[in-house]
This record gives C-alpha cells, structure tokens and sequence, in this order.
C-alpha cells in the first residue's frame, strides 16, 4: 500500500491540491519569500526543494519535468539561471520556514517560506569539515555583537556551550543549540543591565 | 427522538464548565529588542526571528 504524504491535505481535490502546490512554488521562485499558513508552507517545502534539485541537474529533461510543474515560463527560466547557480554548493535545505504566528480573523498559524539567501555560512561548513575553526569563529563573532564589558566570560560560556553541542552530528541542531545558548546569554545580560 | 430525562443541574454544569481552563503562553524575551515574544515565533514588535529579518519593518 502507498505511504500517503506527509502533512495535510489541502483544497478540495487531488487536482486542486496539484494547482495550490504549484502555484505555491512558482510563488516562491518569483518572489524569493511568500507568506503562506503554516500547513500550506509545510507541504510546498520539500515539493520546491525537489524542483530546485532538477534545476540543479539543469538538463533539458529536468527542464521539462519542472515546466510540467511551474507554467511559467520566466520562472522557469530564472530557477534555472539563479537559483540552481546559488544553491551549486548546498547539499539541500534550500528553503527556510519561519513560524510568524496566527493570522487575524481565523486565527490559522502563518509563516513565511523563504529561498536560504545566505551562502554556505563558516557555521555549517566549519561544524562538517573543521569543527574547531568554525567554533572560534562563532565565538569572535559573539564577542563583538556583545558589549566589551564581561565578553571574555560570555565566550569562555559559548565554548562550554559549543563543548556541549559537538556531540551532536547534525550541523542544524548545533546551531539551534548555539542560537539557545545565545538567548540565554542575552537573557542574563538584560538581568545585570536591570541590575545596575 | 432520545431526549434528556433529566434537568441538569448548576452544579454540575459548573463543575463541567470550571474545566475550561486558559493555558498562559510561554515567552522569552527577544534577542534582539528585549520585549517579550512567544518562543519559537518570530517577534511581533520587531519582526525578527534567531536575529534574522522575517517579517519587514516600515
């Protein structure tokens, strides 16, 4: 028996769930970042990214297995032309989906699903291949974004913090971890600034 | 038709009712501009989530 997709149904039939997904994602290759329910955002994620990588592949034939999908033609030919080119080096992960919260007047959660701007941050690259570098690196960056006052300590906190997620083989969990022990070290800061 | 035989009472449809409980919702406050924002949601007063731009401002 088939494996029924992950996530939820949407619009009324297969064929309209078909047209919501793809013009979902001719959406978002227009426009780079669309503003969607967060159903809808989770459901378009993997169906774009699938696209990307034939964009990728950037043959005729993947060229037209994505015009079956997107109609139009200048979407098309900008997904091949600069999207495909910026994401060359990104094994995947090509799209960002940010909860927003619920939406005025049926209170449906929101999000926004954006094409990943940034190149293959020191972050990602440094937890694969040089694990120590892109610590340090992460390390200096905090201290700068942090008042001179105290930073020796906070980045003496974001190693131990670092220590602890190395453990971890997967490059995303280290830096939601990262991102967490941030947050906790901002949150201190705002208690010793009330402090004083 | 199957129709209630009896009249419920206050009681027992305040005791059913006192059930219906609000859950307060879990904030920290925003990396970015301090003010209080439900985790895992971008920050409805300066449209920022993990330090990065979501929703655009002005």
């Amino acid at each position: 028996m088939p494996k029924p997709t992950k996530g939820a149904r949407l619009g009324g039939s297969p064929a309209h769930e078909r047209l919501i997904l793809a013009n979902l994602a001719t959406s978002l290759f227009e426009h780079g970042r669309i503003t969607t329910t967060e159903a809808k955002a989770r459901r378009v994620r993997p169906f774009a990214e699938k696209l990307i990588t034939k964009a990728k592949k950037g043959d005729l034939h993947n060229r037209r297995l994505v015009a079956e999908v997107i109609r139009d033609k200048s979407v098309v030919h900008s997904l091949f032309t600069e999207i495909a080119p910026a994401f060359a080096e990104r094994p995947g992960g090509y799209t960002r989906i940010t909860k927003i919260g619920p939406r005025r007047g049926d209170n449906a959660p929101m999000a926004v699903i954006e094409l990943v701007a940034e190149p293959l941050s020191t972050a990602t690259v440094g937890a694969t291949e040089t694990k120590g570098e892109g610590a340090e690196k992460l390390d200096l960056t905090k201290a700068d974004a942090e008042a001179a006052e105290g930073a020796e300590e906070q980045a003496t906190e974001a190693k131990a913090a670092d220590a602890e997620a190395k453990g971890d083989e997967d490059a995303e969990a280290k830096g939601d971890e990262d991102a967490e022990a941030k947050g906790d070290e901002d949150a201190k800061d705002a208690k010793d600034e009330d402090a004083k | 038709m199957a129709v209630p035989k009896r009249k419920k009472s206050r009681s027992n449809t305040r005791h059913r009712r006192s059930q219906w409980k609000a859950t307060a919702p879990n904030l920290v406050a925003c990396p970015t501009c301090r003010e209080p924002k439900i985790s895992h949601l971008a920050c409805e007063n300066c449209g920022t989530y993990n330090r990065r731009q979501v929703i655009p401002q002005g």
